[in-house]
């Protein structure tokens, strides 16, 4: 499914003295299958921008058209089950008695038939790697982490063609993360959904997607492949983003051996490369 | 959605009535009550009385235009309390006695007496609106707390806990915007699930804000939690001993404000029974 934003703006509390100009004139494509990256200072309007794909804001100006349907339309139920958002901090928002129940919450709500809702559940339990006997359990009795899956359960069980996920593993330990994009990537590997990913981590940015939106003060300000933006640290640094910190070693690497490949963004790459040119001075030695 | 409400809310600013302690402006929202409550209201001819609400009215503006706050915000508080306006205003028509308007029908229920006393009526609680939101306007929370706990200290003698009244009153305001923005939050992770809180029947609406509840209570029991952690990390032990970063200072602004505030009650009021 693809998102098409024509000139939208938003402001926020318009016609207080607090009025905000929070999106200033943004237009942007997303293709169908794309996995995108949004990146940018706290403030610069990312929430924002990903609140106006389902309809949560209407565009104070401009449109948001989600696969032919204008999110200023009526029909909020049906564009809320193709897009799906994982808010920050998404265990906040659980409140049933059990687990199964959370994550049929969305379903129930569509209408589906009770003996469709189980088998999805099943599903999407195994995708995002619990394990069954946790669904008759509360919410409120799982670990920080289990939370977290169960959470983002809740929307996936929906079978959104578009996925919108804010931060999804801030406050996680560095194995919850992976885990967690493990099965992110995967999903989009397999289902071929729309991912978009909103982080202020360069590094995980840098390792799952292909292109990135930075944006600064309600603007894009660069849009791109991954190559493309991370190797103008200076511009991002200029917006109080970076580079992630492999590419500063590569590029100061580069300083000394000019023949190494500096066009590196993450450790894994950065590995390989390091070897590669480690094996071709051997050689020549 | 939610973020309209403009309960208790403060406006920047740096007008006169600002820079003013809080002390002062609660004392003289007292007074501008009080003195509201007593313009004759059985003044004969009726003309008397209007000339009193009249003048009100002028102060009111005026202070209003010395704050520098927008009329159309100070009127949006009435919004609240239109329907109690209204009902009292039409409960006063309909039910004073005196001189019919026309002497049959429907009509004939209708007094002259009945309109004034509503018209009064309604201007009474409209000026003590506009007026007492004036206060909380110009005065941040913390302030305004700040100034009922130093007004209260008298009574601490007598028992009354001084401090820990204002330091829960200042908690409760700290945290209504905090508590709106999270419902805002939940709300709509909710709506992106699938929830729907503007259809149905009754029962149906207040039954879609479980899912709102629920994790409204759950974050509000953590964040009282955390809180008192971290007050008690930093030997928060209540009010012994415990001294101020800001002193409250009354200056020659107070003054002014309040002698002028005084003394065109005073002479109101001595103009009404006088004459």
């Amino acid at each position: 499914m693809a998102i098409v934003v024509e000139n939208l703006s938003y402001i926020y509390m318009k016609g207080t003295p607090f009025e905000k100009l929070a999106l200033d004139n943004i237009s942007l494509k997303i293709d169908s299958g794309e996995f995108a990256g949004i990146i940018g200072h706290t403030g610069s309007g990312k929430s924002t921008l990903v609140q106006h794909f389902n309809g949560l804001l209407k565009p104070s100006s401009g449109r948001v058209v989600i696969n032919e349907t204008d999110t200023a339309g009526k029909n909020l139920k049906e564009l809320r089950r193709h897009v799906g958002i994982v808010f920050q901090y998404p265990e906040h928002q659980l409140f049933e008695e059990t687990v199964y129940k959370d994550i049929a919450f969305g379903l129930v709500k569509q209408g589906i038939p009770e003996e469709k809702i189980r088998p999805a559940i099943l599903e999407v339990i195994r995708i995002v790697g619990l394990d069954e006997d946790i669904l008759e359990k509360s919410p409120f009795e799982l670990s920080g982490g289990q939370k977290r899956r169960v959470a983002i359960a809740g929307v996936l069980a929906m079978k959104p063609g578009i996925l919108v996920l804010d931060e999804p593993t801030a406050g996680l330990d560095p194995r919850g993360r992976d885990e967690i994009f493990g099965f992110i990537k995967n999903m989009h590997d397999t289902l071929g959904i729309t991912i978009l990913l909103v982080s202020h981590s360069m590094e995980d940015i840098a390792r799952l997607v292909k292109r990135v939106i930075v944006m600064n003060k309600g603007r894009i300000e660069m849009d791109g492949k991954v190559s493309d933006i991370f190797n103008r640290p200076e511009a991002l640094e200029k917006i109080g983003l970076s580079s992630p910190q492999i590419s500063y070693l590569m590029k100061r690497l580069k300083s000394v051996l000019p023949d190494i490949n500096d066009d590196v963004f993450t450790v894994k790459d950065a590995r390989d490369v390091l070897i590669r040119y480690l094996s071709r001075q051997e050689r020549k030695a | 959605m939610i973020k309209d409400i403009t309960l208790g809310q403060y406006i920047p600013g740096d007008s006169v009535l600002h820079k003013a302690d809080p002390r002062t402006k609660i004392i003289l929202a007292f007074v501008y009550m009080i003195a509201l409550f007593m313009i004759k209201t059985n003044a004969v001819p009726i003309i008397k009385v209007y000339a009193g609400f009249a003048a009100v009215t002028f102060f009111t503006f005026l202070a209003i235009v010395v704050s520098g706050i927008p009329l159309k915000y100070t009127l949006k508080g009435l919004k609240p309390i239109l329907v109690i306006i209204v009902f009292t205003m039409l409960i006063n028509i309909f039910t004073t006695n005196g001189t019919p308007v026309y002497p049959t029908g429907l009509l004939s229920k209708i007094t002259v007496e009945g309109i004034n006393t509503a018209i009064i009526m309604a201007l009474r609680l409209a000026l003590l609106i506009i007026g007492v939101s004036l206060l909380t306007l110009t005065t941040t929370p913390i302030l305004l707390t700040d100034g009922i706990e130093k007004l209260l200290q008298p009574f601490k003698k007598m028992g009354l806990p001084a401090h820990e009244l204002a330091m829960m009153m200042t908690i409760a305001l700290r945290f209504i915007p905090t508590l709106l923005e999270e419902t805002d939050k939940i709300m709509k992770a909710q709506s992106a699930r699938g929830a729907d809180f503007d259809t149905g029947n009754l029962i149906q609406r207040a039954k879609s804000f479980i899912p709102v509840l629920v994790p409204l209570f759950v974050s509000a029991f953590r964040r009282a939690d955390e809180l008192a952690t971290a007050m008690e990390a930093r030997c928060y032990r209540g009010s012994m001993g415990r001294t101020r970063m800001r002193q409250l200072k009354l200056g020659g602004n107070d003054a002014v404000i309040a002698s002028v505030t005084c003394m065109f009650f005073a002479c109101l009021l001595l103009l009404q029974y006088a004459i």
